[in-house]
């Protein structure tokens, strides 16, 4: 599967998912700027992304940790999730997300 | 007033790694003296993820980050180090006898042979809202701490965050504020209910403006604040006056004072050597997650072997004239002593 991220610079990135793995690991080891300070422990809200709205609703529903944790991101918007929480399957091929500021 | 003291050993970090370098030290008679940003040991594990269980310390099949911290803070207890917690490490300076003096920026000066940048990613400070020229108004009508709570009485306070910060501060501030608007981007919180509650009800007592919106400008001359721009959740903006802004949404880490201490860095990790866990400055080592070597990994076990190394190349520089004898804990009376346990 492909995710299209876009960075803090306003770049795009084409990057190959694995699935099972998060987004958040697919963007960090995609060389993205993303600090993921936690390492994916839903715990730090530091892989901030906003997912294009045609992917939004197509995503799994955020948990409540995942909710009560974007509390602590900054410039949260309606397409704001937590990449860490993001797992890569077959049927997100294309996703497209940009990474939020920091 | 600044209070100056010596010891063998100043560790920068009280995380799992600066906890396990006092007890490679003790083991060998050296003296610790450990500054730390947050107010109480652990690090990351202790504030990114007290609850979270980690799997992979050797020995430990599953422990969480408090628990890993408990029973480093039991292991270190024979060997009696110092904390100096809540305060940053702020300069690092090399004294005319050759030793390492490490300021604090809560005047503690600790004069030491060796230093131990066992900084994690660097200090835990709390977040800034990417909006426009916030820098400018940073100290002066924007603040990210409350310390003296009578610095806001008569303010027109804004308060932005869903956490237990910005809902405590909201209720202790509420009373002494001229006036106090809290926004959040969402009509829920993060911050314990019976905190909500209590906003709540001030809110209803028409005490607290609680309003889901989110902050995008900051208006006025000269850092201070006479008004913001606010988005609300139809993303209408508009201008809402107030003199002060108190952000709150929680910490993140940022490599801080340790970049001006002369270090090589590289990408902001410290290169050392594997074999002593030295960076290239003599006496400044650099353990755990700070640093960098070919085949690095970030683990907390690689950071104990870092911290088991360092120690003994410490030893040299604090003991010149001194032999180190390697020996086990398992068989050693004189070790055995120093742990308390024979």
């Amino acid at each position: 599967m492909k995710i299209h991220a876009t960075d803090r610079n306003g770049k795009a990135h084409e990057l190959e998912g694995r699935d099972g793995w998060t987004v958040m690991e697919i963007l960090r080891d995609g060389g993205l700027d993303i600090s993921a300070e936690c390492g994916g422990a839903c715990a730090c809200a530091t892989c901030h992304v906003y997912v294009a709205p045609e992917w939004f609703e197509k995503l799994p529903p955020a948990s409540d940790a995942e909710i009560d944790m974007l509390d602590m991101a900054l410039a949260v918007e309606p397409n704001s999730r937590l990449s860490c929480q993001l797992t890569c399957a077959p049927e997100l091929d294309g996703l497209t997300v940009t990474v939020a500021p920091e | 007033m600044t209070t100056r003291v010596e010891t063998d050993v100043a560790i920068i970090g009280a995380g799992p790694v600066g906890l396990f370098a006092v007890f490679e030290l003790g083991l060998l008679d050296l003296k610790a003296h450990l500054v730390d940003i947050l107010d109480r040991p652990g690090g990351q594990c202790t504030e990114l993820y007290p609850e979270k269980p980690i799997y992979d310390i050797p020995g430990l099949p599953i422990v969480t980050g408090q628990e890993l911290t408990d029973r480093l803070m039991d292991q270190v207890k024979p060997f009696k180090p110092t904390f100096h917690l809540g305060q940053m490490a702020a300069a690092l300076k090399r004294e005319d006898d050759g030793r390492w003096k490490l300021s604090t920026d809560n005047d503690v000066e600790i004069v030491a042979h060796v230093v131990m940048v066992a900084a994690g990613g660097g200090s835990f400070v709390p977040k800034r809202p990417p909006i426009a020229g916030i820098e400018a108004y940073e100290n002066r009508s924007v603040f990210y701490a409350v310390r003296k709570m009578d610095a806001f009485r008569d303010k027109n306070i804004l308060i932005a965050g869903g956490g237990d910060s910005a809902l405590d501060w909201t209720i202790n501030l509420a009373p002494i504020a001229k006036s106090l608007t809290l926004v959040h981007h969402r009509d829920g919180f993060r911050a314990a209910q019976h905190s909500v509650n209590k906003m709540r009800e001030l809110a209803a007592e028409g005490k607290v403006n609680f309003q889901i919106a989110s902050v995008k400008e900051l208006h006025g001359p000269d850092g201070q604040l006479e008004s913001v721009t606010l988005a609300g959740a139809d993303r209408q903006e508009f201008a809402h006056p107030c003199d002060t802004f108190l952000p709150f949404f929680g910490l993140t880490i940022k490599l801080g004072p340790i970049a001006e201490f002369g270090l090589n860095l590289h990408e902001n990790l410290i290169q050392v050597d594997t074999a002593r866990f030295e960076s290239a400055t003599p006496g400044i080592f650099a353990i755990g997650d700070i640093n960098t070597y070919t085949g690095k990994l970030k683990l907390i076990l690689c950071g104990f072997h870092e911290a088991a190394l360092a120690a003994q190349a410490a030893f040299h520089i604090c003991r010149p004239n001194e032999k180190l004898r390697f020996q086990y804990t398992t068989s050693s009376s004189n070790l055995q002593k120093k742990l308390g346990v024979a």
